[in-house]
């Protein structure tokens, strides 16, 4: 198990990257901590799928340096760097049994042949295979050799880090999650270094301690799932983490206040900065419906069962609200208030509040 | 427009895929079918759309029979999970392609396919390929050649499932919209309850070739009519776990007993099976009648808003799911409390009492 | 999921009608012949089996046959792992591929007599380039008109010639579709390039590979055109094959009956080697 550093890290498919548009990733400094559960998520095409790469030694960085406990491993090959990684689709070794498919990685590297089978019960243990071990890999379904490729990962006792690329993309909605619930259990018994790329906030928030929200090849914001929800520092992060996303609204500021739509909107703290195009960002779980406040129309009552999500519209902008217990009638005219704690400013994408002490 | 199936069914060599199934669609509204994968779901949409011949039983449009009528003459459209589009053809000769086959004037084609591509935010596409377009355009493209056709029948065969998905989110807001107005019966099929939820109209339940429950979506979650039906329409997973019933006490194996009330009280004594959704298994006390469950934390998860824990109660696996932050320990006792008015009985073959 | 139409069948009735034609009745006629004696003028007596066990107790097929299974047993024991090692020493992207393909795909083109030809003239000593270079550069004596070894090796070596690049190109193609994930796993995995090829590389083409024996069994075993053209047989009888004694029967001493019978044991045989090879290929799959 170790600590990963990533220094000043930029990588460009290009031969000769002019601009900042040319580099798939643009300044990355990162500092993972032993035994941690970490999640890479954003859109297709952010560069979390290159940043994986870069650490598993698949790919060379243009720029910057990986360390594995303050040690250079950018110029080491995959098999030196001790990683293991399991793939969008499941990789297995079809003409052999899932015993020798978990049995693999240690036989390649001259493991004796006690401690192989040592191990391999373990995890087979682990991940409930062991009824299945002497039959051909080929023969199982798909998130049972998902389960035999994240094994294969976890075998080895010497690996610094396990990497899932999207590992749940192959399997069955109703078996994602019972394989979700397997890995953090996996993590939380194995204590090794895990890094989780996905575009599924569920997956990467329910996987990790810490998340890293990527956009367009930049790290937006790291932070604990409760972080994320909570305070995005960009509205991307807002938009992105929570379903439905938070309300991004255009916001007037005048004299330190916040105007919404010509209705003044108390936000968390006092507003930093000035300039830029001001917006504001509240989450529709903190959107409630009163008796006064913010006056608009009911547009939409959607019942999910354990709570509603509500689209109202205040002049010609959409807000959205989660509500529980109950739900006005579709085109009624209604209230909005804002949780004032929970209700911040953003200028040109960032947050522009302070929390009130 | 309605699609009506009387004691439609499907055989594939001696084997039922489908068994013998009536129900009407109606326009509208979204009709959801949801089940897992091979839940027969696609077949169902099949043998509607007329790619498959029934096996037996009929189906009406519009109380015309169609059974005998191939797909081409049945006016229908089919979007699938994987993008479906001609990679020869831009995106305007994608969605012009179905109005062409039909014979329609050449400027009438130009206003409809305009339209679709507006409604889908793909004007400015219409020139480029499939392949020079993103999943969700892609997807999108294939929606706007459903739409412009005007089809008497849509089906959407999970449509959204290999999308991103905030993607996903956003397309599933504007279905319901897209059609709306347009006569034609939607069917949706999605293996995801919350999906149902949100799209609203009907829903029929599907498990194992069987359409176990038909009805509007928020009546089936509130009232599921059997314990498999439960299970389908819920994520996480119910918690469901046997009880034995002596006069108006429900006592679990583990030994934890509570009253029982209204019409659960009223049965018969015996066992019974107790189904309770994760959101009603809450890590504090919130009323009087709440009854205390103690297990061993297995798992937990946590996703922003809300927090999960799996934990161990006897033999049982329970779920609670509680909004906010909750800060579990692996390995710890933990204790839940049930809110047990919001608790289904389920008879032992697997039917709703109370 | 398969689709059920009872109207496909009417797709399927010209190919039906086909085979019928171009397959059926000529097979018919052959059987016909197998059990009939002719002398001609349409003249024909019953025969029964006679004809069967003639042919299957004259030295002269059994020594056919051996010399038709060691060619093929020869050209597939050589073709196939060939093939095999050139489709992975290939490029997998890049400038070079289409180079490469066209490349390989080049002898195939070539009509069967003229490869015959070419061969012939090549290996001819004192005119041939590769004739003159063995007998008269090397100083070995090499000439397949008059010795037998010199002929088998060249019939060989035409044959690998012309047909390795078949191998080769659906070697590739079944390399091609492996995703790179296995690669990648395999280096992680700190798998050596031989378990690379043994556990994903050689698991992966076996499909293709199925094909690739089974097409290059059934054309080594029918073989004619070419050897005929290089060898006609010679010298002596040592490279007559089970096609070139046929044609010898048949047409060289015009006996239609036990000709006809030939053919049918010959087709069996190869139909029941076909089957076996592809049985024991795919084994494993059907469990």
């Amino acid at each position: 198990m170790a600590k990963i550093t990533l220094s000043n890290l930029r990588h460009s498919y290009l031969p000769n990257p002019s601009g900042p548009a040319d580099y798939a990733l643009k300044e990355i400094d990162l500092d993972w901590k032993d035994g941690g559960a970490y999640a890479l998520l954003g859109p297709s095409g952010c560069g979390k799928s290159t940043l994986l790469n870069i650490i598993s030694g698949l790919l060379v960085p243009s720029q910057g340096r990986i360390l594995f406990d303050d040690k250079d491993v950018t110029d080491l090959p995959p098999d030196q760097r001790n990683i293991a990684q399991v793939f969008q689709f499941p990789v297995i070794y079809d003409t052999m049994t899932v015993r020798e498919n978990l049995a693999f990685p240690l036989r390649n590297r001259g493991v004796a042949e006690a401690k192989v089978a040592q191990r391999v019960a373990e995890i087979a243990a682990m991940l409930e295979v062991e009824e299945m071990l002497d039959t051909r890999a080929a023969h199982l379904s798909p998130d049972n050799k998902q389960k035999i490729s994240m094994g294969r990962g976890l075998v080895r006792d010497d690996v610094n880090v396990v990497m899932f690329d999207e590992p749940l993309t192959v399997i069955d909605p109703h078996l994602k999650w019972k394989l979700r619930s397997k890995l953090k259990e996996l993590h939380q018994r194995v204590k090794a270094t895990m890094i989780y790329v996905t575009h599924d906030q569920t997956e990467a928030l329910t996987f990790a301690d810490q998340v890293v929200v990527m956009q367009e090849g930049e790290i937006v914001q790291i932070g604990t799932p409760v972080e994320l929800f909570e305070r995005p520092q960009h509205t991307f992060v807002g938009h992105f983490i929570g379903s439905p996303g938070m309300n991004i609204l255009p916001a007037v500021v005048e004299g330190g206040h916040v105007t919404f739509c010509g209705h003044r909107v108390p936000v968390e703290g006092k507003v930093t900065g000035s300039g830029g195009v001001t917006q504001l960002g509240v989450r529709p779980e903190f959107v409630s419906l009163a008796e006064t406040g913010i006056p608009a129309r009911l547009r939409k009552v959607s019942d999910v069962g354990r709570h509603a999500v509500v689209e109202t519209v205040v002049g010609d902008t959409a807000v959205k609200a989660v509500i529980e217990g109950e739900l006005p009638e579709q085109g009624a005219e209604v209230h909005l208030v804002f949780q004032e704690d929970q209700t911040r400013l953003y200028r040109d994408g960032w947050i522009a509040t302070e929390v009130a002490s | 427009m309605t699609i009506e199936l009387k004691g439609a069914s499907k055989q594939v060599r001696g084997i039922t895929h489908i068994k013998p199934t009536s129900l009407v669609m109606k326009t509208g509204h979204f009709n959801v079918l949801l089940g897992q994968t091979g839940s027969g779901k696609t077949s169902l949409i099949k043998l509607m759309a007329g790619l498959d011949p029934l096996a037996s039983g009929q189906i009406l449009f519009d109380g015309e029979d169609v059974s005998k009528l191939s797909t081409q003459k049945r006016n229908i459209s089919l979007v699938h999970q994987f993008f479906v589009n001609y990679p020869h053809m831009n995106v305007f000769d994608n969605i012009a392609s179905p109005l062409r086959v039909a014979g329609m004037a050449k400027s009438e084609i130009e206003g409809r396919v305009q339209e679709a591509a507006d409604i889908l935010q793909l004007g400015p596409m219409l020139n480029r390929r499939p392949q020079e377009l993103s999943g969700g355009q892609q997807q999108r493209c294939a929606l706007a050649r459903a739409i412009a056709k005007e089809s008497r029948a849509v089906f959407l065969d999970e449509p959204l499932a290999n999308l991103d998905y905030k993607l996903r989110e956003e397309l599933r807001e504007q279905l319901p919209e897209l059609f709306a107005g347009r006569g034609a019966v939607v069917v949706y099929a999605t293996s995801e309850p919350e999906e149902a939820l949100l799209l609203g109209g009907e829903t029929a339940l599907m498990n194992d070739g069987v359409v176990t429950q038909f009805g509007p979506t928020a009546e089936i979650y509130r009232e599921p009519a059997t314990l498999a039906a439960a299970r389908v329409f819920s994520d996480p997973p119910i918690n469901a776990a046997e009880i034995t019933k002596t006069g108006d006490q429900a006592k679990l194996r583990t030994g934890v007993s509570w009253a029982l009330q209204g019409a659960a009280a009223q049965l018969p004594d015996g066992p019974y099976t107790v189904a309770i959704r994760p959101h009603h298994v809450l890590p504090v006390q919130n009323g009087p009648d709440d009854v205390a469950l103690n297990g061993i934390v297995q798992v937990t998860e946590l996703s922003g808003s809300e927090s999960s824990a799996h934990f161990q109660m006897g033999s049982d696996g329970w779920v609670s799911l509680s909004s906010g932050v909750h800060p579990y320990q692996v390995g710890e006792d933990h204790q839940f409390f049930m809110d047990a008015n919001q608790a289904f009985y389920f008879a032992p073959d697997g039917r709703l009492v109370a | 999921m398969k689709t059920e139409n009872q109207r496909a069948w009417f797709f399927v009735l010209p190919v039906l009608l086909l085979v019928a034609f171009n397959a059926l009745i000529p097979i018919m006629t052959v059987v016909n012949y197998s059990v009939q004696e002719t002398f001609g003028n349409n003249v024909f007596f019953w025969q029964g089996l006679d004809w069967f066990e003639q042919i299957l107790r004259s030295d002269r097929f059994h020594a056919a046959l051996g010399r038709q299974f060691m060619f093929t047993g020869l050209i597939l024991a050589i073709e196939i792992p060939l093939g095999i090692i050139v489709a992975l020493s290939m490029p997998r992207k890049g400038f070079w591929v289409p180079v490469c393909l066209v490349t390989m795909a080049l002898p195939m083109l070539i009509p069967w007599n003229v490869v015959g030809s070419m061969w012939n003239i090549f290996t001819l000593p004192k005119i041939g380039l590769l004739g003159y270079f063995m007998n008269d550069v090397l100083g070995v004596n090499y000439d397949m008109t008059q010795q037998p070894i010199s002929a088998w090796v060249t019939i060989i070596i035409m044959d690998v010639w012309h047909w390795t690049s078949l191998v080769v190109l659906l070697s590739y193609a079944g390399l091609v579709s492996i995703p790179d994930a296995y690669y990648q796993a395999a280096k992680i995995d700190g798998a050596s390039p031989w378990k690379v090829f043994r556990y994903i590389q050689l698991p992966k083409m076996k499909t293709v590979l199925t094909i690739a024996v089974l097409l290059r069994f059934m054309d080594s075993f029918n073989i004619y055109t070419e050897p005929f053209v290089l060898t006609g047989g010679g010298p002596g009888n040592s490279t007559t094959l089970l096609s070139i004694d046929l044609v010898k029967i048949a047409l060289g001493q015009f006996d239609l009956g036990p000709a006809a019978a030939m053919s049918l044991i010959y087709f069996a045989i190869t139909l029941l080697v076909s089957w076996l090879f592809y049985t024991l290929m795919t084994k494993d799959d059907a469990q």
